[in-house]
C-alpha cells in the first residue's frame, strides 16, 4: 500500500549540505528495500499560491492554504506493507527530528 | 473472533460474520446437536459468512477477484494456537495511531465481544455516539493497514506499555464508583483480569505484564470491603478484612514477588506491591506503612506524579504522624490541577481532623464538597463533615 508522508520540519530545519547528503542516504536505503516510490521537498510557503474556486469563479491569493504555524516542507510517497512499516520509514526522514510527519494511506484505485 | 479476524483481515466484517453464525448455532444446536469441534465449526461458519458478504459487495474488479481467491484458499490454523490471534487483535485494537480514547471500547467490542450498547452506557454516551466510533476505528484500521500481529521484539517493550495501559483502564472504567449500572461495571473488572491473565501467560518474562495481573487482582480482592450494604464508600481502614478474597490476595501476592525477583521493576509491578502490602496486613494499624512510604517514592521515580505524591503523603502520615503527611498535601496545592481535585482536599481534612483542627478539617472538606466529585463520594464528605461539625 502506498503512503504518503506529508513532512513538517522544524523551523530551524535547513537545508544545509549535511542534511542534503543524509537525504540522499535515506533514499538509497529506502530504495534498497523497495518501498522508495517519490520525494520532493517544497519552496518556503511565502512562494505559494492558493486557487480557490466559489461557482466556477476562480480567485486567487498569496501564501498556503492553511494558514499554521508548522509548514509542510516536503513529503515523500512509500509502498509499504502496512502501517508500522510506514512508520518506522517515516521516522528516519532527516526532516523529521523536533519536527512531525503526517502518515496517509494512499486510496488505490482498482480497475 | 480473533481467529476469523487474522484469516478475513476485515474487524467490520468478521464481527458481523461471528455474529451470524453464533446465531445459526443458536438456532441449529439445540436441535440437531453440538458439531465434533464446535470452535472450529464456529470459524468455518463466519469464515463463509464473511466471504459472502465479501462477494456481495465487490463489484469483481480484477484486483478484488484476485484477493477473493487468496481469501477463499482452504486455510489452515482454523484449530490453531487461538491464543496468538487474541494477542494479535489486543495489540492491534491498542495500536497508538488509534485514539486513546477508543483504544478502551474498541477493545471491549473486538477482544471482549461486550455490546456496543453496554460499552455506550459504561461511557455515558448514546448508542450511535459510540457505535459510530467504533465503526470510525476500525475503517482506519482496514484503510490505513494497521497490522494484525504481535509487534517484533524491538517494538515490544513500547507496545506492550499501550496494550497494558489499556487493559488496567478497562478495569479502572469498572472499579470506577461513578453512576452506571453495577452489573456491566463488574463485568468489566472480570475482563481486565481475564485479559492480563492472556497477556501473562503468553508473555510470562515480562514483569510488568505479571506486575499488572498481580495489582488487578489484589486491587479485586478487596472489592467486596469497598462498598457497605446501602451502597457507601468504606475507607480502607473501616473495611471488614474478612470480606477480602484470600485466595486471589495469595495468587497477587506471589507474582508481584516473582516479578520483582526479576529485578526490573516498573509501575505496575510497583503499584501491585503496595496493594499487597495493603492486602496481606491484620489490620491498617498493622500495616508497614514505613515500607508502603518507600515503595511510592520508588514509583514517583517510575511515574512523576503529583497523585502518587498525594498517595505517599498519605502513607507518611500513617508511619510518621499526620503533621509530616500535611506537609506534603499542602505544598501539592500549589499545583493548580491538584488543589482542584477533590480527593487531595479529603485527604487533608482527614489529616487536619486526626490533628484536632475541626475547623480547619472542616474548610477543606467544604472545598472538597465545592468540586463537584461523584454523587457516592459527595455523600461520604458530607457524612464527615457532619462529624466534625455537630
Amino acid at each position: 500500500m502506498r503512503y504518503l508522508c506529508l513532512v513538517y520540519p522544524a523551523e530551524d530545519f535547513g537545508p544545509t549540505p549535511e542534511q542534503a547528503r543524509q537525504f540522499l542516504g535515506y533514499r538509497a536505503s529506502a530504495m534498497d528495500a523497495g518501498v522508495y516510490l517519490d520525494a520532493g521537498r517544497l519552496q518556503p510557503p511565502d512562494t505559494a499560491t492558493t486557487l480557490r474556486d466559489r461557482d466556477g469563479e476562480h480567485v486567487l491569493t498569496d501564501g498556503p492554504f492553511a494558514e499554521i504555524k508548522e509548514h509542510l516542507g516536503g513529503y515523500v510517497v512509500l509502498d509499504c506493507g502496512d502501517l508500522d512499516e510506514a512508520v518506522a520509514w517515516a521516522a528516519k526522514l532527516p526532516g523529521v527530528r523536533n519536527g512531525a510527519v503526517e502518515i496517509r494511506p494512499l486510496l488505490e484505485l482498482s480497475a | 473472533m480473533a481467529t476469523v479476524s487474522r484469516l478475513i483481515g476485515d474487524l467490520e466484517i468478521a464481527e458481523d460474520a461471528v455474529q451470524d453464525a453464533c446465531a445459526v448455532a443458536l438456532r441449529d444446536w439445540p436441535e440437531k446437536g453440538l458439531p465434533a469441534n464446535p470452535r472450529a465449526w464456529l470459524i468455518g461458519t463466519a469464515r463463509h459468512k464473511a466471504l459472502d458478504r465479501i462477494r456481495r459487495e465487490s463489484r469483481r474488479t480484477e484486483l478484488e477477484a484476485a484477493s477473493m481467491s487468496e481469501l477463499s484458499r482452504p486455510v489452515s490454523g482454523v484449530e490453531g494456537p487461538t491464543r496468538d490471534d487474541e494477542l494479535s487483535l489486543i495489540f492491534m485494537c491498542c495500536h497508538p495511531a488509534l485514539d486513546i480514547s477508543v483504544r478502551v471500547p474498541l477493545t471491549l467490542r473486538s477482544v471482549c465481544g461486550l455490546s456496543t450498547a453496554a460499552i455506550a452506557t459504561v461511557f455515558l454516551v448514546a448508542e450511535p455516539t459510540m457505535a459510530q466510533r467504533l465503526v470510525r476505528a476500525k475503517r482506519k484500521i482496514r484503510d490505513a493497514r494497521i497490522p494484525f500481529r504481535v509487534p517484533p521484539k524491538h517494538a515490544l517493550p513500547g507496545r506492550l506499555h499501550d496494550v497494558l495501559r489499556v487493559v488496567y483502564l478497562v478495569y479502572t472504567e469498572g472499579h470506577r464508583t461513578s453512576e452506571g449500572p453495577v452489573l456491566v461495571r463488574a463485568d468489566l473488572c472480570e475482563e481486565a483480569i481475564r485479559l492480563a491473565r492472556v497477556l501473562h501467560e503468553l508473555l510470562p518474562e515480562e514483569p510488568e505484564v505479571t506486575g499488572l495481573l498481580a495489582l488487578l487482582l489484589l486491587t479485586d480482592a478487596r472489592r467486596p470491603g469497598r462498598v457497605d450494604d446501602q451502597g457507601h464508600v468504606v475507607l480502607l481502614a473501616d473495611q471488614d478484612r474478612s470480606r477480602w478474597n484470600r485466595e486471589q490476595i495469595e495468587e497477587g501476592s506471589a507474582l508481584v514477588a516473582a516479578a520483582l525477583a526479576q529485578r526490573a521493576p516498573g509501575t505496575y509491578q510497583l503499584q501491585a506491591a503496595i496493594a499487597a502490602l495493603h492486602s496481606t496486613a491484620p489490620s491498617a494499624q498493622e500495616t508497614d506503612w514505613r515500607e508502603i512510604a518507600a515503595v511510592y517514592g520508588e514509583l514517583i521515580r517510575h511515574e512523576p506524579s503529583p497523585v502518587v505524591e498525594a498517595n505517599r503523603a498519605v502513607a507518611v502520615a500513617m508511619a510518621e504522624g499526620p503533621a509530616a503527611g500535611l506537609v506534603i498535601l499542602d505544598a501539592l496545592r500549589a499545583n493548580p490541577q491538584m488543589d482542584r481535585w477533590p480527593q487531595l482536599h479529603i485527604a487533608r481534612a482527614d489529616l487536619l481532623e486526626r490533628l484536632r483542627r475541626p475547623r480547619d478539617a472542616a474548610e477543606a472538606y467544604r472545598l472538597a464538597l465545592q468540586l463537584e466529585p461523584p454523587k457516592v463520594e459527595r455523600e461520604f464528605i458530607a457524612r464527615r463533615l457532619r462529624g466534625v461539625v455537630p
